[in-house]
């Protein structure tokens, strides 16, 4: 019951500060210096946390189709070849900081929202495929059994059996690197990329605590509702798999 | 069933074909080096053949020809990492050739970069050797031994002057002496973090394991400043750290300052707590509670149990928090550079800044291979430990 009302009154919070951060300014008009203004106006804050959430969604969407898709390759017999390999590949790419990534893409694709995406949705492959990877090879082989010997076929195993038992894990591995990705996405103003992390930049540059605070307040806030709300679907998806007495693992 | 596309004729190697094709198609539909006449200015590439010299040429599709021989039939382990090495050295040495090639006589400011064809067919070197390696899965000691021959033979290569002629050691050339400085900042920004979070993180994770209250007080906090964005946190210690120097005698004199390394150091810090204290409050939790049991039957006081029998079944577990957070930290380092922290940041940052690639990949390629490192090494302990426990 608190936990509800806490949520809501968060959610309210940030929602009045997306539609008029004006209100708030008495709060961070301390941090400010000489007059500087002590919010950040250049763009409207709904529209940054639109751009945000906007590049998040289309990494996370990207990255969940290739990444599921990838693991169900690999847990395959055509594709099972792969699967030492892959699971290599995406233990190191783990270890490649996404600054790098930011920057490296920027020469071949230039500034702005593209080096921005193309980091997001690498950081963003591991984790679910990871999780794809563990959830599809943790499907009881005589559950598949049983499905086989109800005459099903591959493509009906995979998509009646394997991925439903199998979508808590994925969902928690997207759960992950969509709010690992909200934190990430801020860096994309390093690069031009539209975002909140233009408030955070913009109050780096100017030395303006009150900036540098409103924007970390509201990716952080957005990132904890984000991660709240994916694992109620989370936990909706162990209930309706009969999973959930793993529900406290995952 | 094998769909038809993937059906391939017998002893072929579906994986090793792969990244043979993926290697053959970057190096000759992409281009293997860009000439810029400065240092800014935009490039003209250049496809293999006009890159090279006839005997760069010759060296780059023989090696070429035995990858994709080896690589896309059914061949051992060891041949498969002799060609992906046979191919990764004979790049790195045509790509010092082609900058002299390349360079006009006695042009100082003409610049010769690496291109994609150059860096895709270093990835499907790296793939095909990593594929190899995968196969003959080296124990934690040869693999270290691997990391450090890597690390030799590039030093090597780098150190005779092979590609002296390139671009990037040009941007190296001019920074000699802030690299090493800056190398030094940041292996002392991540390397101090991770040592201040794992005295303070892993004592408080054996207690998050003990007493059920705190844990679920000190988790759910660690959480949160977990999704604070690293580069506001950076940002938002500089408040509270500037006014402690300004008015704390004694912060001044200890040399924290509002931006550089304290709220660096600080930041860091607050995000590997995190994975620290989780990763130890479950190893502790992991602990059979029957060598608990028995450790109490021989008599043992509750302090040798800790030291003697739970932390070290524990160890694993801890080491792994620390590969994340170690990890984690030489990458973040990085951003520090925005806040005046140092580190290999700033030549990313001001590389950024000025559209010049090669100073970005000069910042970037030594933070990758660091965090690389670290990994392999924490990895290797860990499985050591394992080994020793079993």
């Amino acid at each position: 019951m608190t936990v509800t009302l806490l949520r809501l009154a968060v959610v309210l919070v940030l929602a009045a500060f997306l539609v008029d951060p004006h209100l708030f300014q008495p709060l961070f008009e301390p941090l400010t210096q000489n007059g500087a203004p002590a919010i950040y106006d250049r763009t409207p804050f709904w529209q940054l946390a639109m751009a945000h959430l906007g590049i998040v969604l289309l990494a996370a969407v990207l990255a969940t189709i290739v990444a599921v898709g990838m693991a169900i390759f690999v847990t395959r017999p055509a594709g099972r070849e792969f699967l030492p390999f892959s699971r290599s590949l995406a233990n190191i790419g783990q270890t490649v900081p996404p600054v790098a990534v930011l920057a490296l893409a920027v020469p071949s694709v230039g500034f702005g929202l593209k080096p921005t995406l193309i980091a997001l949705f690498l950081y963003g492959l591991l984790p679910i495929f990871e999780n794809a990877l563990a959830g599809l090879s943790e499907v009881p082989a005589p559950v598949v059994e049983a499905a086989r010997g109800m005459g099903m076929n591959a493509r009906q195993r995979l998509f009646g059996v394997e991925l439903p038992l199998a979508l808590p894990v994925i969902l928690e591995g997207v759960r992950i690197s969509t709010i690992v990705n909200v934190g990430t996405a801020t860096l994309g103003s390093t690069v031009a990329a539209k975002g909140l992390g233009e408030v955070i930049v913009a109050g780096l540059l100017s030395s303006n605590d009150a900036f540098i605070l409103q924007g970390g307040i509201v990716v952080a806030l957005m990132a904890i509702l984000i991660y709240d709300a994916l694992g109620a679907v989370v936990r909706n998806a162990a209930r309706r798999s009969g999973l959930a007495r793993t529900g406290d693992k995952i | 069933m094998a769909s038809p596309i993937f059906r391939t004729a017998p002893g072929m190697d579906r994986l090793g074909s792969a990244i043979a094709l993926l290697a053959l198609a970057g190096l000759s539909l992409t281009p293997l080096a860009t000439f810029r006449p400065t240092r800014i200015a935009s490039g003209v590439d250049h496809l293999l053949l006009s890159a090279l010299p006839m005997g760069g040429v010759a060296a780059l599709i023989l090696a070429l020809m035995l990858f994709c021989a080896v690589f896309t039939a059914r061949s051992r382990a060891g041949w498969r990492l002799a060609a992906a090495l046979v191919l990764l050295v004979v790049l790195v040495l045509v790509m010092g050739q082609s900058a002299s090639f390349l360079t006009p006589e006695g042009n100082r400011y003409a610049r010769i970069a690496p291109g994609a064809g150059f860096w895709i067919g270093c990835f499907a070197g790296l793939l095909g050797a990593g594929d190899a390696l995968v196969r003959l899965s080296p124990g934690p000691a040869l693999r270290v031994g691997a990391l450090i021959a890597a690390f030799a033979l590039f030093g090597a290569l780098l150190h005779f002057g092979v590609w002296d002629g390139l671009s990037l050691m040009k941007e190296y050339a001019n920074r000699a002496g802030s690299f090493w400085s800056e190398a030094g900042q940041h292996l002392a920004l991540a390397g101090a973090s991770v040592v201040a979070a794992a005295v303070i993180g892993i004592p408080l994770g054996i207690a998050c394991a003990r007493i059920e209250k705190l844990g679920s007080v000190t988790l759910p906090v660690l959480n949160i400043i977990q999704t604070v964005p690293s580069i506001a946190l950076f940002g938002l210690l500089m408040g509270p750290l500037g006014y402690l120097a300004a008015h704390v005698a004694l912060a001044k004199d200890l040399g924290i300052r509002g931006i550089g390394t304290a709220p660096a150091m600080v930041a860091l810090f607050l995000y590997s707590l995190l994975p620290i204290v989780a990763n130890a409050a479950v190893g502790m939790r992991q602990v059979p509670p029957e060598a608990v049991m028995a450790a109490r039957g021989m008599g043992m006081t509750s302090a040798q149990r800790l030291m003697q029998v739970e932390l070290p079944l524990a160890l694993p577990v801890i080491l792994a928090g620390l590969r994340i957070v170690t990890v984690q930290n030489i990458g973040m380092v990085t951003i520090a550079a925005l806040i005046g922290g140092g580190g290999f940041g700033v030549f990313v940052f001001q590389g950024l800044g000025q559209t010049a690639t090669d100073l970005v990949l000069l910042g970037a390629l030594p933070t990758v291979a660091l965090a690389f490192a670290a990994a392999i090494l924490f990895d290797a302990g860990i499985e050591l430990m394992k080994g020793r426990k079993s």
